[in-house]
């Protein structure tokens, strides 16, 4: 069992949880991530990894509340237990000799852009962080990201808070500038990615996705996190999470993504009546 | 005197009508008087031929003439001493290739109901002995076990009996390996794998799950940092294994890993699951090992239409045949002699939101017949020239075989493998890197239960030896 250390509600939607798992936090890197299971007989679900602390033996998850298993997760308070928390899974982020890195994040993602942001401007690399909400409501994490960026840039769908413009733009903003990026960092909706690798590919810039498809091991056992990767399936749990996002195929990542689109909205309701609140 | 009924005691059955619609065992089990009666059947050769066809060597006559006696704890306790898990082989091991493939009674008619016995008498233990298995006194040794499949376990098993402090990591969240996550329920109740490992923590086996080895943990921290003296490697071949033909990715192909697992240990197909798995009205499993004929009759179960495709004859069929017997009873159709070469998908030119949209609609086969002999022995499948043809599914299940997970070879510097993954290992389990050890499906690649046992086994002695020294 793996304690909830803290648990802070980001926005309404979104919330973050550290959690005790030493065995995780020992080797975990940004980029890789993590997949829990809520009580004895719960879906394995994956996440990826927002922050970890190797003294205090913790790793931070931040997840947006999307179905069943995640409204169940939110519902769990500081100093209660999850049932399984197995990682770090995947392959962490290449951040060798990168000078100047634009790092995109959308919505819940950019939490996961955030430890990729951070590491980069550690080590000194010059990190353009450009973050998109729907709205000034669902903006998290400000002032993380200010710390771990060179520049922050945020937009929101509706001009609420920052620019008024999608990621795409604010990235197209800062290329046409004059920011020469040795690569690009997307981590975000699958359609947000899709148009981020549209727009670097017309400049030439490499850019790295990290996809999150549905998976149940994690390991490399299952198969149903394959991806197309250049023509190449590919499984995310081992290949990736992070791929070349100039070769990935996101129409067909979008259409697998929603496989259980309908038994997720059933599960999610079934969770919020047994939490006896409104359906979102 | 014996018992010369030609015939074996049939095995009670849950009807096949009633059966492909639940989950609960298949096979039902022998009451004692068709045990006793069954093991009076058995000549106690004095060579006994049966023993040289079990990989572990169970004492088989032995253990059938305490049946025979009504004394079923003694025949437990005769089979114990070589096997970890009698109640699992009972039920999953292939006797007519091994242990009955060589019995004398056979010649002439059936052999002896060797697993039939064996289950008889794990399952009486388990249901009527009282005594707790007792942990011997600590040697002080070290051992780690990686994956706690029937490699895995029976290797812990061994050690632990002999003293050595053993401590077996799982990836998943449950141990058991392929016994809990790909055979099905009907086949191999999932309490019976728990009781075995029940028994191993009794015996003070550590079992840490969730932990992946090569990532949280390497084999040279192991060594290194945890102070393992001895390491074995069970992690089986877990790598669901495609065709490559257009239409692969399509929503409602699975590999049947994918499939199992989602059935088996997330229990997806009971209401009310967490885990979702799509209820197909039509499905093609394509293979024909026991892996196929487990996905397909669990799909059977979920209410659907089940086709098995295979490319060569049902004499090729590699699954064992008490197995496609059982598929055939259920009303699982068998299209042999034919190959998928594309999955169609489902495509609203109108509608571009259209849910079903990217949906496996149906595949495209064509007819096989066979050629000369290939290097399998077996004779070669080859297309038959304007034998296209379509059937229309709403799900494809590829069972074509697994491979060794790269996980462990990627993680570990000076661990030599095939070119295929499997990890080369010498006849006593030793790799080529010193105190590592391994066995099973990691090794020869997807094989049985027993044969992983048996090397799980074999492994357990070596460390023994090369830690006792």
């Amino acid at each position: 069992m793996y304690r909830i250390v803290t648990k802070r509600v980001l926005n309404p939607t979104v919330t973050l949880m550290e959690v005790e798992a030493p065995a995780v936090a020992r080797k975990a890197e940004p980029g890789q991530f993590i997949i829990l299971r809520v009580d004895a007989d719960g879906e394995r679900i994956p996440l990826t990894i927002a922050a970890f602390d190797r003294e205090k033996g913790t790793v931070t998850i931040i997840f947006q509340i999307v179905g069943g298993t995640t409204e169940k997760l939110n519902h769990k308070e500081e100093g209660e237990y999850l049932q399984d928390f197995v990682g770090p899974l995947g392959r962490a982020t290449e951040t060798e000799g990168l000078k100047r890195v634009a790092v995109v994040g959308g919505g819940v993602g950019t939490a996961i852009a955030y430890p990729v942001a951070k590491k980069l401007h550690d080590v000194g690399c010059h990190v353009d962080l450009i973050v998109g909400f729907r709205n000034q409501d669902l903006v998290i994490l400000e002032d993380e990201f200010k710390a771990a960026s060179t520049q922050l840039i945020i937009g929101t769908d509706d001009g609420s808070y920052g620019k008024k413009a999608l990621v795409t733009d604010l990235l197209k903003e800062q290329i046409e500038a004059g920011a020469k990026y040795d690569r690009v960092i997307a981590i975000g909706p699958v359609i947000m990615m899709k148009f981020v690798c549209q727009l670097t590919k017309e400049y030439g810039i490499p850019t790295v996705v990290s996809m999150n498809p549905i998976m149940i091991d994690g390991t490399g056992m299952c198969g149903g996190c394959r991806l197309s990767v250049g023509g190449e399936t590919k499984f995310a749990c081992v290949d990736g999470p992070e791929f070349d996002g100039h070769k990935v195929d996101f129409d067909e990542a979008m259409v697998r993504g929603a496989m259980y689109k309908d038994f997720e909205r059933h599960a999610y309701e079934e969770a919020c009546n047994l939490f006896k609140q409104e359906v979102k | 005197m014996p018992n010369m009924s030609p015939n074996k005691n049939p095995m009670p059955h849950q009807d096949p009508q009633v059966r492909s619609t639940n989950f609960n065992e298949v096979a039902l089990g022998y009451t004692k008087e068709q045990a006793i009666d069954e093991a009076q059947r058995c000549l106690n050769c004095k060579n006994s031929p049966c023993v040289s066809g079990c990989p572990v060597q169970i004492r088989i006559p032995e253990f059938i003439a305490k049946v025979a006696e009504g004394d079923f704890e003694g025949a437990y306790q005769i089979i114990a001493k070589d096997s970890a898990l009698p109640a699992v082989c009972g039920r999953v091991c292939p006797q007519e290739s091994q242990c009955e493939s060589k019995c004398i009674r056979g010649i002439k008619a059936e052999p002896v109901g060797i697993g039939r016995l064996e289950r008889f008498v794990a399952d009486w233990h388990n249901a009527n002995a009282t005594e707790k298995a007792v942990p011997p006194a600590s040697n002080g040794h070290k051992v780690a076990v990686i994956g706690s499949g029937p490699a895995g376990l029976t290797c812990a098993g061994d050690l632990a009996k002999k003293g050595y402090d053993v401590t077996v990591f799982e990836a998943l969240h449950l141990a058991g390996g392929v016994l809990v996550y790909g055979i099905p329920e009907f086949r191999l109740p999932k309490s019976i794998v728990q009781k075995e490992v029940d028994t191993l923590k009794e015996l003070g086996v550590k079992v840490e799950t969730n932990m992946v080895i090569g990532r949280a943990i390497t084999i040279d921290e192991l060594k290194e940092e945890f102070g393992f003296e001895a390491v074995f490697i069970g992690s089986g071949a877990g790598l669901p294994k495609f065709m490559n033909i257009p239409g692969e990715n399509l929503k409602g192909v699975y590999s049947a890993n994918e499939f199992l697992t989602r059935i088996n240990l997330m229990k997806a197909y009971k209401d009310g699951a967490d885990t979702p798995i799509q209820h197909s009205m039509k499905v093609a499993v394509v293979g024909g090992g026991n892996v196929a004929m487990d996905a397909a009759r669990c799909a059977k179960r979920l209410g659907a239409e089940v086709y098995i495709v295979y490319r060569r004859s049902e004499t090729e069929l590699p699954a064992r045949a008490e197995e496609v017997e059982h598929a055939k009873e259920e009303g699982i159709i068998f299209k042999t002699l034919t190959n998928p070469t594309e999955i169609l998908g489902y495509h609203n030119p109108d509608d571009p939101r259209d849910p079903k949209n990217g949906s496996v609609s149906g595949i495209r086969c064509v007819e096989m017949e066979l050629g000369e002999p290939d290097a399998s022995g077996r004779r070669r499948p080859i297309v038959k020239k304007g034998s296209e043809f379509e059937i229309d599914l709403d799900c494809v299940i590829m069972a074509l075989g697994t491979s060794p997970n790269p996980l462990i070879k990627s993680t570990t510097e000076g661990l030599e493998t095939e070119k295929w993954g499997g990890i080369i290992a010498d006849e006593n389990g030793l790799t080529s890197r010193d105190g590592v050890y391994a066995g099973g499906d990691a090794v020869t690649g997807a094989a049985t239960v027993i044969l992983a046992m048996g090397a799980g086994k074999t492994a357990a002695r070596a460390i023994d030896e090369a830690l006792s020294k």
